[in-house]
């Protein structure tokens, strides 16, 4: 490689590469505001209001150049001990939960990841059901491991725990079964009401 | 009462308009594990029918979290308890993602010849069981015959016939045996003539015809909406294959047919799956043939453990052994979804990492959840009878539903 020499003129920047087809075509849809899509390891990320949800979905589903016709999974991220935007270890992030849809077309072959942000005193957003009917156990898994609720779903009861089971499994402050729980400052809220284990084991000898 | 009945196991009920309210499962031998159905019956006919799962849930997302990622390698093993080796590849490809890494030639190729001997082993064991529902009970027998020889394999490289673990972020666990070609061959050789039989027992069998032909129908566009993946979803003519169409670990190398249904009833998928096998033998030719010699994982310590041979010389090689098996391997903040074809359709890992020795948080887009989850729709109007053809073609496996 040669180095340019003291007289050689500046090298002229670069353009930005055009955008991926699929951010352009929901910019021009959608403009800057309603949805911030980045790319994450190259896979695109588009996150949106959850007022939005609906109308963003259906798009993505109907729309000829987008043609999302396969949703391939629902999640959801507890962001309590942890903050993607950085910060001090063990903070985490406010809205607390990210709801995850991926989505994918089968016709076009392309993949995108949705994501909806929700404050823990209300999470809630409307359900896919009615867009993709594949929503329906998604959702209800959702449910079940981090208790977002999903509006307008025909039946959102718990699904891989018992109907009375108490709390949401995968939420971070809910403490591992059968493990030693570390009550340490950097894990908070983590008097939920559970019979801790260590206690049950004492009582089950 | 009618949720009485949902609510409680083992109990039914008989409606005011003379409907009955049954429980089928979870301990019932066709559903393939702790699966139960309510269904809602006119006479003999389905009018509704209601999964319900979580038997085997053991809250395995959850422990992922809460080990590290060498350790979370064995526990994919135990969901999809038919294709450890699909799920081993998923989770070390979304962690390689996560590196910014690729295993070497080695690797990726002998991973192609153990996740396609996966899906014979898989589809064998659902041709098996959905036979012996059917009531052919030889076919059961047989097929159980021939996966020995794979498991056989299996235990060769891994140690282990199930629960392989034998596909670790970075490459192998270990390198292939030196036997391993010649069993491969063996296969190669054995497996054609065993599948015609197969096909000799059933393809053309009136019974077994008059059982799959027509029954649990769905169109492509439904089968897309609900999600159906793999098999599942190719036998209503949907042509998605995700190794056709985001290629891993050298698929676009090798040249293969992705067999499609046009009924997307019973019989499509049972045929879908004989015409894979074939498939899965022809790829498992062409990466035996190219399989190259070389290292079989990454030569980065901060991922893969040092040789034995190391360990015993280098001090440095000690300490990275150390940290690895106590702290695990660091994967760098980010997060991926990678799906593969597993023999039930798209498997995906999504993981989240906070640049920890552990996932913040990794899911599973399990096939076998989704596949499942469409039965409601497809059982409408069947015998209940024929329910039983309709769940074991859909091949679920209740650890990959439950997880």
């Amino acid at each position: 490689m040669t180095q340019p020499g003291p007289g050689a003129p500046p090298a002229e920047p670069e353009a930005p590469p055009p955008p991926h087809p699929i951010v352009a075509r929901l910019r021009e849809r959608f403009g800057e505001e309603a949805i911030e899509i980045e790319e994450i390891n190259g896979q695109l990320v588009a996150r949106v209001g959850r007022e939005r949800l609906i109308e963003v979905a259906t798009f993505l589903r109907d729309d000829s150049a987008l043609r999302f016709d396969h949703l391939a999974d629902v999640t959801a991220v507890d962001y309590l001990i942890y903050n993607p935007a950085g910060g001090p270890p063990g903070e985490g992030r406010l809205p607390r939960f990210d709801v995850v849809y991926h989505l994918y077309s089968i016709a076009l072959n392309h993949r995108l990841r949705l994501k909806v942000a929700l404050d823990e005193d209300d999470a809630n957003v409307p359900s896919l059901t009615g867009i993709w009917p594949s929503a329906n156990w998604g959702e209800r898994e959702t449910y079940d491991m981090y208790g977002v609720t999903f509006a307008g779903h025909p039946n959102l009861t718990r699904i891989l725990t018992p109907d009375d089971w108490q709390g949401h499994p995968l939420r971070k402050d809910y403490p591992l079964i059968e493990e030693e729980i570390e009550f340490t400052e950097t894990l908070p809220r983590l008097n939920l009401p559970l019979r801790p284990v260590h206690e049950r084991s004492k009582v089950d000898g | 009462m009618a949720d009485t009945v949902a609510a409680r196991p083992g109990t039914t009920l008989v409606e005011e308009d003379g409907k009955l309210l049954l429980n089928m499962g979870p301990q019932h031998p066709a559903t393939h594990g702790v699966l139960r159905l309510v269904l809602e019956l006119d006479g003999e006919i389905v009018v509704s029918c209601r999964p319900v799962i979580g038997y085997v849930h053991t809250g395995i997302e959850k422990t992922y979290e809460n080990k590290t990622y060498h350790q979370d390698v064995t526990m994919t093993d135990r969901m999809d308890y038919l294709c450890p080796l699909s799920n081993n590849l998923a989770f070390a490809l979304c962690v390689e993602k996560l590196f910014g890494i690729e295993a070497p030639p080695r690797a990726q190729v002998a991973r192609v010849i153990l996740a396609e001997l996966t899906r014979l082993n898989s589809h064998l064991v659902w041709l098996g069981t959905q036979a012996l529902d059917l009531g052919a009970i030889s076919v059961f027998l047989y097929c159980f015959r021939e996966r020995e020889m794979l498991l056989d394999i299996f235990e060769l490289c891994s140690g282990q016939r199930m629960m392989t673990s034998y596909i670790r972020p970075g490459g192998l666990y270990y390198d292939l045996p030196d036997d391993f070609a010649e069993k491969v061959e063996e296969i190669l050789r054995v497996f054609p003539p065993r599948i015609d039989e197969y096909e000799d027992l059933l393809t053309n069998n009136e019974l077994w015809r008059d059982r799959t032909i027509g029954i649990g129908k769905i169109g492509p566009a439904d089968a897309i909406a609900w999600g159906l993946s793999g098999p599942s979803l190719r036998a209503s003519g949907v042509n998605w294959d995700v190794r056709k169409s985001e290629p891993y670990s050298g698929y676009e190398k090798y040249e293969f047919d992705v067999p499609l249904g046009t009924n997307g009833d019973v019989y499509d998928r049972y045929m879908c799956r004989m015409r894979e096998m074939r498939q899965s033998l022809r790829i498992i030719r062409q990466a035996l043939d190219v399989l190259p010699g070389g290292d079989f994982v990454v030569h980065d310590h901060k991922i893969a453990f040092p040789s034995r041979t190391e360990l015993a010389t280098s001090m440095e090689a000690l300490i990275h052994h150390f940290k690895i098996a106590t702290e695990g391997y660091r994967v760098p903040a980010g997060e991926a979804f990678v799906p593969v074809e597993s023999p039930r359709g798209e498997m995906g890992f999504y993981i989240v990492s906070d640049g920890s020795g552990k996932p913040y948080k990794a899911h599973v887009r399990a096939p076998s959840f989704y596949n499942l989850a469409a039965i409601s729709k497809m059982a409408e109007g069947l015998y209940v009878a024929d329910l039983v053809a309709l769940i074991g073609s859909l091949d679920p496996v209740l650890g990959d539903v439950d997880r």
